[in-house]
């Protein structure tokens, strides 16, 4: 047996991934009516390029920007332009969408067909993916084309695909290596073709044995490595995952390009290689439905604009009163007060926790009992970061380096006394942040 | 059902691991036994009533001092529970029980309550309040009963003598082994605090400790360490009984201080170089008040004088960020 790659710190929280890991992907019924947001990414909103009572057909662009980083929209569906208004989205804000009504023919666009990705030329292959919409799918949203563009003196040698799906509950990674492997393993290819290079790894935790068998059978012949990563969170962070298969730590404050490494989530390589083999755009999405309060836990490929009430309903809705309605995991995934809102590019998973799983413990004095220092993956000093962050004190937050704080949560899930370390330190993050840009630019 | 939900926001993380202040205590509290066990059955009765004396009154005076001041009752996180054990476990078993109770009061509401309550404290209670009745009874806390006392007996009438580590001792000095059990091996007792003189409980405590993972490895095996070698390079120096490094390290308080009060979450450091730095100090701070200082032992002396550090070693051993550039 290999040894197990991992990182130093972290957390072992329950992966509670049992109700749905074994569970196929079911295809969801589109609704009626879908909501595009014209942000679902990091970086520049994009603006509708349609008009109200529009037909639209399915994988039909109807919003861009002319921003390098951005990512356009398409419509999942064929259907009409019911409205473009103010919608509710998943991280809490109102973003200008796009409402389509569906007409349920899946009448696809005329562009869509597919492209032998080595008849282009690499530097051809950034715009394609742009095109397609494609964004970071394990949350981040990151547009994936300005990955595969880095600055010219930047070397990459490797590629690194990231299926650790580290956060507990969360399967929608684990089930699309299971169930569409060539796709995972021919968007590496893509990438790889796109660098010139043939060092593309694949990185799982050791909680998914199938999925690693899947792959390394897939992989075998194609010089792309499998590694087997220790089930420990925060092991698909960007910078903890690279460390974990490269032994090469990212700068601080830089990109994983600076340290010759580009890092795509499994999905994403999916909707790379749908996009050469069919032609589609990013349209859908696997989403983990899960949580104690639903009739059923599953793991659905959803139209991207279906709301979340509607995948709920579908399921057959609630047996147990929800309290706590999550989009992503429940390390990082992000409280919602209202359902209905899209499925976005980057959502993950529906997890519902019912009162007792939703709790908030009080918080109790601080012990300096250590635990969150030693759990930190960035090496920070977390009680001390949450000491200043109370007292206002940026100064020294910026000297105990509150910027490199990665926000994944290990300090608060460890803390005895409960304290909410990361919510005042996320907060101190922004503010000193804020100060340093300020400061720059006298 | 799905439009009047009245659904919970809250930062991240929205889970949290399971474990709380009350039960790292109570796993303190549960490898606190062996040692009260051999106590009570080394020193008789009596080790067990100043134990139940100490633990009633530093609760009791926690939770009269939160009811005086209107501060929130924290008696059930049973953090004043452990350190009305270490007390007790540090005393003579022929200590009169009022000195017991002036040491609870000056550990709980001196040291603990006025700076703030748990986690606030800059010094370890139960040590501050060792220290002080050491300076007012210096005689009543270095006479160690050679014998069994029963619960309420007068211990004014008591046989007592000097530990092995005074340089009044006179009697035989103790083996490795019999330091192990705390019993020469012609039955009598090695004079010494209730819950010092024998090693295998506290170590047994130790390994539940650090299987638990209430503590770690660093300062007690750093502090231990360091007294090792101190003796093995001026022991010369040291009284008889410790000059040999192995009878060094199992004499005296330093098991019971480097394995349960030295790391005492909130006197000591965060990060594990300054927890061996923070260990090393209190080993060599041992070493010279047993070897050329004024009271046969220097643990209470030398974590003392560590607590104190603690802030500093933390603001001098912040580490460097994962991916820090060198500037």
């Amino acid at each position: 047996m290999l040894k197990k790659l991992s990182f130093k710190g972290g957390v072992h929280p329950n992966d509670h991934k049992e109700n749905t890991a074994t569970k196929n992907i079911e295809i969801l019924t589109p609704p009626s009516e879908l909501v595009f947001p014209v942000q679902q990414h990091i970086g520049a909103p994009c603006a509708p390029c349609v008009a109200v009572g529009d037909y639209v057909r399915m994988g039909q662009k109807i919003a861009d920007s002319d921003a390098f980083v951005s990512a356009p929209i398409h419509s999942s569906v064929s259907g009409t332009v019911k409205a473009i208004k103010s919608y509710p989205v998943p991280n809490g804000t109102m973003v200008e969408s796009i409402v389509i009504e569906n007409d349920f023919t899946d009448t696809l666009d005329d562009s869509i067909t597919g492209i032998d990705y080595t008849s282009v030329k690499p530097d051809d292959i950034p715009s394609i993916v742009r095109e397609a919409g494609v964004v970071g799918m394990g949350g981040a949203t990151f547009p994936t084309h300005v990955k595969l563009m880095p600055p010219p003196d930047k070397v990459i040698d490797t590629v690194i695909v990231n299926a650790a799906e580290c956060e507990p509950y969360i399967t929608s990674d684990h089930r699309v290596m299971l169930e569409t492997p060539d796709e995972v393993v021919l968007g590496l290819k893509i990438i790889l073709y796109r660098f010139g290079i043939t060092n593309g790894h694949i990185a799982i935790e050791e909680n998914k044995p199938d999925a690693i068998e899947v792959m390394r059978r897939k992989c075998a012949g194609e010089g792309i490595t499998v590694d087997v990563l220790k089930k420990k969170y925060p092991q698909g962070s960007e910078k903890h995952l690279i460390y974990a298969v490269t032994k090469r730590a990212v700068p601080t404050g830089k990109l994983p390009a600076d340290a010759g490494v580009v890092v795509v989530n499994v999905d994403t390589c999916c909707a790379i290689a749908r996009k050469f083999k069919y032609g589609t755009p990013l349209m859908r999405r696997i989403v983990t439905l899960a949580g104690t309060p639903l009739k059923k836990n599953a793991n659905y490929n959803v139209r991207i604009g279906t709301p979340v009430d509607y995948i709920i309903e579908q399921s057959g809705g609630f047996i147990d009163t929800p309290k706590k309605v999550i989009l992503g995991g429940p390390m990082m995934g992000v409280a919602q007060f209202r359902l209905d809102i899209p499925v976005i590019k980057g959502t993950s998973a529906i997890l519902c926790l019912n009162e007792k799983e939703a709790q908030i413990p009080p918080e109790e004095p601080c012990i300096r009992c250590g635990k969150c220092v030693s759990h930190c993956p960035m090496k920070l000093m977390p009680l001390y970061l949450h000491e200043f962050a109370k007292k206002g004190d940026m100064d020294s937050c910026e000297k105990y380096n509150v910027t490199s704080c990665v926000e994944c949560g290990c300090c608060s899930y460890g803390c005895p006394s409960k304290r909410n370390l990361l919510q005042d330190i996320r907060v101190a993050k922004q503010n000193v942040m804020a100060i340093m840009r300020e400061r720059t630019q006298k | 059902m799905i439009d009047n939900l009245k659904l919970r926001v809250s930062s991240t993380p929205h889970i949290r691991e399971n474990n709380s202040v009350d039960d790292i205590m109570l796993d303190v509290i549960i490898a606190l036994m062996p040692a009260t066990f051999a106590g009570l059955l080394l020193f008789g009765q009596r080790a067990l009533g100043v134990v139940l004396v100490s633990v009633l009154c530093s609760v009791g005076f926690e939770l009269i001092y939160q009811i005086i001041a209107h501060k929130r009752k924290s008696i059930k996180d049973l953090s004043a529970v452990v350190t009305g054990m270490l007390i007790a476990l540090s005393m003579p078993s022929s200590i009169p029980y009022y000195v017991v109770i002036i040491a609870d009061l000056f550990a709980i509401v001196i040291t603990k309550q006025l700076f703030g309550g748990i986690g606030q404290n800059f010094m370890n209670p139960a040590l501050a309040g060792r220290a002080f009745v050491l300076a007012a009874f210096p005689v009543a806390m270095t006479s160690f009963a050679s014998e069994r006392i029963n619960m309420f007996e007068n211990t004014a009438d008591v046989v007592t003598g000097a530990t092995p580590l005074s340089r009044e001792y006179i009697g035989s000095v103790p083996t490795a082994m019999e330091h192990m059990l705390g019993r020469y091996s012609d039955g009598g007792v090695i004079a010494g605090c209730i819950g010092e003189t024998c090693a295998i409980a506290l170590l047994i405590g130790f390994i539940y400790l650090v299987v638990r993972k209430v503590i770690t490895l660093s300062i007690p095996l750093s502090y231990i360490g360091t007294v090792f070698v101190m003796t093995m390079l001026f022991g010369d120096a040291a009284p008889a009984s410790v000059q040999n490094p192995l009878l060094g390290i199992l004499s005296g308080g330093v098991l019971l201080g480097a394995i349960f009060m030295a790391t005492d979450y909130v006197t000591s450091p965060t990060t594990r170089i300054g927890q061996i730095i923070f260990g090393i100090g209190c080993g060599a701070i041992t070493c010279i008040v047993r070897f050329w200082g004024g009271y046969p032992e220097g643990v209470t002396c030398g974590i003392l004088l560590m607590n104190v550090m603690t802030s500093l070693i933390d603001k001098w051993t912040v580490p460097k960020p994962f991916g820090a550039v060198k500037k």
